[in-house]
């Protein structure tokens, strides 16, 4: 996983709640076997007036002008601004690469779906939740000032505006080093198969018919 | 020792190990996999030359991106994704329900119908409806692919603890109102994002009476309410549900388990973060309005203004909905007409389901306005139960489809899906923009709702019928 320490980036409003990953990235593109090459069909139905599948030139299909990430002036953007429950519904991965892949590295928004924002961690991009009323002033700003961007710092936990203004985040201590350093949880959970053999070997004793062998 | 509600006492039993900072390594007892969201998590243990961690805990079977009508041509693309997945299972010595197998269905029907779900049990799946499963008092969940890959390489999840919350629903449900009609008012009540951050203990008079179906419709739609998982306690149904079914235990190991099972209940005195009670006796049938499983309303309601929402962000999620729906606000729902009717999905596609959706059609015939009715059972099964019944000719006399297993049109990856501008009355769990073909309109209803709603050409009270 790569790395997230810090970000200076241009910022896109997404102003609507209960952003499903339906919405993030439609069922058609879950057909592919691969991890890459969803940023082209981010928000897919509202970002195109024609309908695209998996073996679509995006570059030919009709952009519906009136949709926020179509407008140069968010030309490439690398935060993303949302309200509450941002990434809410299916489980699906997809919507986390497609963000990423599209070049967003942080979204920020009042509250996350539980299995998005973990699935965004898993790919080095930073979900920050912030306060009804800093994402308010958030909005308020990025809409009345043309190329408003933000530095994310995530050691010291801190975005600044471009007024200098410091807005501090939580995030958990370990997800944060995770995150700073880039680590593959599965090479870091293996560390700790000799504790996971004695569970099995507990358990096995305990509750066996948890291990019975589906076939 | 302090009282412990059902959740502590399933998180107490799977941790592994817990780090300084309450990080916990969970062990996984169950992995349900399928097409769609696993192929790059195999890929991935490819590339790192790792092996599944016990291949006999997990069980794979298609069912997001398959056909659901007799002799239809597969899409090619679909049809690697089938592929990948049983050359994935081969190639890891994991059990497959393959296409050609009649245990093929739903993932989420299928691991209760064979014991493969089990009280006690941690489940996981690449679905956030893996909610489902928490209804066997189990902690289920769904997960991202990296977590896919993350549970077949290390049999483990890393996780924090949710927060408890208790929803009881007291009271008996009405005649013609039942599980889904509970959930969807309890969704309208506390937001799609009420239960962010729990794990919510569905308890109370009406789930005590509810059949094992029932309870897995509720918990399946748990994640519309934004919980990480959902859940019930064992009791006598849930044990002489799973008796006696394939990966059950039997004779003395039966009766060292359900009296291990027996055990999984919140204590009296539990704490709970946050509990809701919520009076069911008077409920009517519910129907979703809107682009949001919140967005709901009783049948004998209208849909609601956004002019009398206060909230401004509110008020216009509302407008938005309404014209992506093209609904006027004080529109009788049941003056609304439905083009299409879907009968289905890991919520609503049980022989429960099927029976009830049966009994409302029965003699009758489809409205002439219905353009397709499909009733698609949740696996192989359903299907053969369905049809020792003869549910499958009452639902063709009245002019329904009668489909094969699969997920079909709850979120439109085959090719059961709603034309642009289509209303759907549908037994599935989301009716987000496009989720059921590009431009679908989607109005989440109970199967006996769903029914009333093809014979009459609009939403009807079932209680009429």
């Amino acid at each position: 996983m790569d790395a997230f320490t810090t970000l200076s980036g241009l910022v896109a409003p997404l102003d609507r709640a209960n952003v499903d990953t339906d919405a993030i990235i439609p069922k058609q593109y879950l057909k592919s076997l691969k991890r890459t090459g969803f940023g082209a069909v981010l928000f897919d139905e509202w970002r195109y007036l024609d309908q695209g599948d998996l073996t679509s030139d995006h570059a030919k299909r009709r952009a519906n002008p009136d949709f926020v990430l179509n407008d140069a002036r968010y030309a490439g953007a690398k935060i993303l601004l949302a309200r509450r429950n941002f990434g809410c519904g299916s489980s699906r991965e997809h919507a986390a690469w497609a963000l990423r892949d599209y070049g967003f590295r942080c979204v920020i928004a009042p509250s996350f779906a539980d299995i998005f924002f973990n699935n965004c961690m898993k790919n080095g991009m930073l979900p920050v939740a912030l306060d009804d009323a800093r994402v308010d002033a958030l909005f308020a700003a990025v809409e009345s000032q043309p190329g408003y961007a933000l530095s994310v710092d995530l050691p010291s936990q801190k975005i600044t505006a471009p007024d200098s203004e410091e807005i501090p985040f939580e995030i958990e201590a370990a997800q944060k080093h995770r995150l700073l350093n880039g680590l593959d949880d599965i090479a870091l959970t293996l560390e700790h198969a000799d504790l996971i053999r004695q569970y099995e070997d507990r358990r096995k004793k305990e509750a066996p018919w948890l291990f019975g062998r589906v076939a | 020792m302090t009282a412990e509600t059902l959740y502590d006492k399933l998180w107490r039993r799977h941790v592994v190990h817990l780090a300084d900072d309450g990080t916990a390594l969970l062990y996984i007892d169950r992995h349900l996999v399928h097409e769609v969201t696993s192929p790059q998590a195999f890929d991935g243990l490819r590339e790192s030359a790792r092996k599944p961690w016990r291949a006999s805990s997990v069980l794979a079977v298609p069912d997001h991106n398959i056909p659901t009508a007799e002799n239809s041509a597969e899409d090619p693309v679909s049809q690697l994704q089938v592929a990948a997945l049983a050359k994935n299972c081969s190639a890891f010595g994991i059990t497959e329900f393959g296409m050609d197998d009649p245990r093929q269905g739903i993932v989420h029907v299928i691991g209760p119908e064979y014991g493969a779900t089990l009280p006690g049990m941690t489940i996981v799946c690449g679905d956030s409806h893996t909610s489902t499963h928490g209804a066997f008092g189990a902690l289920a969940f769904g997960i991202g692919t990296s977590e896919v890959e993350h549970v077949l390489a290390t049999q483990c999840l890393l996780q924090r603890k949710s927060k408890n919350m208790r929803v009881t629903f007291s009271g008996a449900l009405p005649p013609g109102v039942g599980a889904k009609d509970a959930v969807l008012a309890l969704i309208g009540k506390i937001g799609a994002a009420g239960g962010n951050g729990c794990a919510v203990e569905f308890a109370g008079a009406a789930v005590a009476a509810m059949s094992m179906e029932a309870r897995m419709t509720v918990c399946n739609m748990a994640i519309e309410a934004g919980a990480r998982a959902g859940m019930i306690a064992v009791d006598q149904v849930t044990l002489d549900y799973i008796k006696g079914r394939d990966y059950a235990p039997a004779g003395e190991m039966w009766e060292r388990a359900q009296a291990d099972w027996r055990e999984l209940h919140s204590d009296a005195g539990a704490a709970f973060d946050n509990e809701v009670e919520f009076d069911v006796s008077q409920l009517a049938p519910q129907v979703t309005w809107g682009t949001s499983p919140e967005m709901v309303a009783g049948i004998d309601a209208a849909v609601p203004d956004p002019a009398a929402e206060r909230d401004p962000a509110r008020r216009e999620n509302m407008e938005r909905a309404l014209r992506y729906m093209d609904l006027q606000p004080g529109t009788p729902i049941r003056e609304i007409k439905p083009d299409s009717v879907f009968i289905g999905s890991c919520t609503n596609s049980r022989l429960e389901d099927l029976r009830a959706a049966a009994s409302v059609v029965k003699g009758k015939k489809v409205a002439k306005s219905i353009k397709q009715a499909l009733v698609v059972p949740g696996s192989g099964l359903v299907k053969r139960q369905a049809e020792e019944e003869g549910l499958h000719r009452v639902f063709r006399e009245a002019g329904f489809e009668w489909r094969n297993p699969g997920c079909s049109m709850c979120l439109a990856m085959n090719a059961d899906r709603l034309a642009p501008g289509e209303r759907c009355a549908s037994t599935s769990n989301r009716n987000f923009e496009g989720r059921q073909g590009r431009g679908g309109r989607t109005h989440l209803v109970s199967p006996a709702v769903a029914a009333a709603a093809a014979i009459a050409g609009r939403f009807a009270d079932v209680r009429e019928f």
